[in-house]
């Protein structure tokens, strides 16, 4: 069916569109992958300080409740709610995805595949400019009359459909915007990642040549599209709920509220695993680097993160054990959300099995990359005894799911992005960020997390709810305040280090030692061109002769084989 | 220069030889989420009629136009045929390929006008959004589907507007087809579900 000729006028216009930009061009209406990956980024980081500025504002009211709180002041009971609801959203949507999908995809895709750009840049581009909006209309919806929206992040109706019983008229129909606006950006975002895969790859990049952390982006991003469908769904009649007045989700005019659970959580679940496979692909090519060995058994790995993928899909319900679904339902969902732990189980195994032997050099990235194996366990750990029906009527909302998940997202978001921009930073910004001040930052990041979250795995086995203003009221709760007061000095710790990691940033982003094209004598593509890359990325686009974790090869001189060197270059025997 | 479909998909040289074109590949990835968005909208329809004491439909309220709409889907049935046969045409460089597009796209347009005249009759008889589940449900998902309706027959006057001007690539024209007989395809299981 295809018309010859065709495809060479189609892109016949592409290369001369490299050519000097100005201002507005370059920075703001850029439709450079680079550039938008890093508008993606900084947005991320701003949205975290603000998540962390919320954890901050309602850790310290549980600590010393009452009391007003520095630089934010006294905080009500309304106020409490709309922060931690708006923690949540915000780490999830507005930090986790756009810095692990949006800013780590769209840097590294067309840079790792030997393309010059995504293959829609004007989509990329109309997509951060949508996800920028939803941002504001989030930050917006806290200044509203009413207040934010305090209905916690899942959004459960009825309280988040009613304003009779949200008392947030405005504020939850912002939030629900500003969500829905999330992932129109992120759908677009998500076409463009798979087609450019799909159709961009370097001549001579076979599939099982791609670097690990590209699989893992565009399989998350299969599930994200793959699952946000049913959200959206739930999140148009839930804001006809809120406007128009329908009642699809009130059951006194014969709506359902669980119907909404099911919809949130069959997008909440894959939504996991959605962050984590960046992540743990940012991990791969890390340990590949610095343990100077082939990533162990590459297709195995491939294949774990396929049925990882699949799985994903069947495990939401375990969300929902206390809603009031048949038991019947709970065992099903029990047995598969154990299964799924299987494979994630198996790719942690297959990294171990990376390090081993292999000469490690413990970086600032390699450090961050270990870190996240190793919290990541415990999060993975102590989601068995969610999983299990039985044990998470008891554990059900305590803070010992708020700990469980925390030990997920926060290896996820936090340290997989903290290795990713300490193993990248070279190439995004031509400079190396300062060692010993990156290590400082590791270890009291790493230690106040620890700190902060351990404690919370003893109040949430002691049966302490989640979402409570202020746990004086419980004489049974009420003498573990030490225990808060201790998590919530570790947070402070915590965001204290942050300051390191910022000045570090911003100082070696200016005056860091120039890096070079290749600091890390990395495998993959993106090392091969100039640090930062120019627009455009190669002045000529490379090829690639062979897989991405050619490291140590027996015979060659050097320890790392780049992809895009020819064969017949490699020394004789 | 031809600007690609919808001025959207403008496109990096391929270095190798893909298997189905960018803006094919993209549309195909956006109608998967598309039916993942129905499938949710239609599960939870059927759920809320499941739920629903007293039978489907619920007692007391305006019956749904089961005949009336049956002649409506095959219009967009045949929409979907007409358009089916002016690509065949435009890859044979015929110039049927005009009427049939045309056939196509007035056929798309009559279905949204129909349904259009059937809401404004139900309104009539007291089925609205607020009135009940019933209501409810039906515009929610007859709604959606007929704002894709809408969106398929904007995109297929635009690559019709392209051809009349001799712009039409298959870059551009598969894509919108793409679109196309995904709306024409999920309107039978509505249908199906909706109505009878």
């Amino acid at each position: 069916m295809a018309e010859a000729g065709t495809a060479e006028t189609h892109g016949a216009h592409a290369h001369d569109a490299h050519h000097e930009q100005g201002f507005w061009s370059k920075y703001i209406f850029s439709t450079d992958h680079k550039m938008i990956a890093m508008q993606y980024m900084f947005t991320g980081i701003v949205m975290a300080l603000i998540g962390g500025y919320m954890s901050y504002a309602f850790r310290m009211q549980l600590a010393f409740p009452g009391q007003s709180v520095p630089g934010y002041g006294l905080v009500s009971q309304g106020e409490y709610n709309a922060l931690v609801t708006n923690h949540g959203t915000i780490m999830i949507f507005w930090v986790a995805m756009p810095m692990l999908i949006a800013a780590f995809g769209n840097y590294l895709i067309p840079l790792m595949i030997g393309a010059d750009d995504m293959v829609f840049p004007r989509i990329n581009r109309l997509s951060y400019q949508i996800f920028l909006v939803s941002a504001l209309v989030l930050i917006g919806s806290l200044f509203v009359p009413g207040g934010g929206f305090g209905g916690a992040w899942t959004a459960y109706p009825p309280l988040s459909s009613s304003a009779e019983y949200s008392l947030t008229p405005l504020g939850s129909t912002l939030w629900l915007v500003a969500v829905a606006l999330e992932f129109v950006a992120f759908l677009l975002g998500g076409i463009n990642f798979i087609t450019t895969l799909m159709n961009a790859r370097a001549p001579g990049m076979k599939m099982y040549d791609i670097p690990m952390v590209l699989w893992m982006i565009v399989v998350a991003s299969v599930l994200f599209m793959a699952s946000v469908g049913p959200l959206i769904a739930g999140a148009v009649m839930l804001f006809m709920d809120q406007v128009v007045g329908t009642g699809y989700f009130d059951p006194g005019r014969g709506g359902d509220p669980i119907l909404w659970q099911h919809l949130f959580w069959f997008f909440g679940h894959p939504e996991v695993y959605v962050v984590f496979l960046p992540a743990i692909g940012i991990v791969a090519e890390i340990i590949c680097t610095f343990s100077r060995k082939k990533l162990f058994n590459y297709k195995l790995i491939l294949y774990t993160v396929f049925a990882t993928a699949i799985i994903s899909f069947f495990v939401w319900a375990h969300h929902q054990f206390v809603a009031g679904i048949d038991p019947r339902m709970a065992n099903v969902f029990t047995i598969t959300t154990l299964i799924i732990s299987i494979p994630i189980a198996e790719m942690i195994f297959l990294y171990i099995a990376t390090l081993y032997g292999g000469s490690i050099r413990l970086t600032t990235p390699m450090l961050w990359a270990l870190a996240f194996i190793a919290e990541f366990m415990i999060g993975g750990i102590t989601g068995i005894f969610l999983g299990a029906s039985g044990s998470d009527i008891y554990f059900h909302d305590t803070y010992f799911v708020l700990a469980h998940f925390h030990y997920t997202f926060f290896p996820i978001a936090i340290i997989g992005f903290l290795a990713g921009i300490t193993y990248w930073f070279p190439k995004m910004f031509g400079r190396m960020m300062n060692e010993t001040l990156g290590k400082i930052h590791f270890w009291g990041t790493i230690a106040a997390f620890n700190s902060i979250f351990i404690p919370l795995f003893i109040l949430g086995t002691a049966g302490q709810h989640r979402r409570i203003y202020n746990y004086q009221n419980f004489p049974d709760l009420a003498d573990m305040q030490g225990l808060r007061v201790f998590a919530t000095t570790a947070l402070l710790v915590m965001l204290a280090f942050q300051a390191v990691f910022l000045f570090n940033f911003f100082y070696s982003m200016f005056k860091g030692k120039p890096a070079g094209k290749n600091p890390w004598k990395a495998n993959t593509l993106e090392w091969t061109t100039t640090s930062p890359p120019p627009h455009g990325n190669w002045a000529e686009l490379p090829n690639c002769y062979r897989g991405p974790y050619e490291y140590s090869v027996p015979g060659r001189e050097e320890d790392y084989w780049p992809q895009d060197v020819p064969p017949d270059t490699a020394p004789a025997e | 220069m031809p600007d690609d479909a919808l001025g959207l998909p403008y496109s990096v040289p391929a270095r190798r030889e893909p298997v189905l074109p960018n803006g094919v590949l993209g549309m195909l990835i956006f109608v998967a989420t598309e039916i993942m968005f129905f499938s949710g909208l239609i599960s939870a329809f059927v759920i809320g009629k499941s739920n629903a004491i007293g039978g489907w439909p619920p007692p007391g309220q305006p019956r749904l136009p089961v005949e009336e709409t049956a002649l409506n889907t095959a219009a967009l049935l045949a929409s979907g045929v007409a358009l089916y046969f002016a690509n065949r045409a435009f890859k044979r460089g015929d110039a049927k390929t005009k009427r049939l597009l045309l056939i196509s796209i007035v056929l798309g347009g009559f279905f949204v006008v129909f349904q259009g005249a059937e809401w404004v009759a139900l309104i009539g008889e007291g089925l609205t959004v607020t009135s009940g589940q019933l209501g409810g449900f039906f515009y929610l998902l007859v709604g959606t589907h007929a704002l894709h309706v809408v969106a398929g027959f904007i995109i297929l006057l635009y690559t019709y507007r392209k051809l009349l001007h001799d712009d039409l690539d298959r870059f551009t024209f598969w894509p919108a087809q793409v679109f196309w007989y995904f709306v024409v395809g999920v309107w039978p299981i509505l249908y199906w579900q909706v109505y009878l």
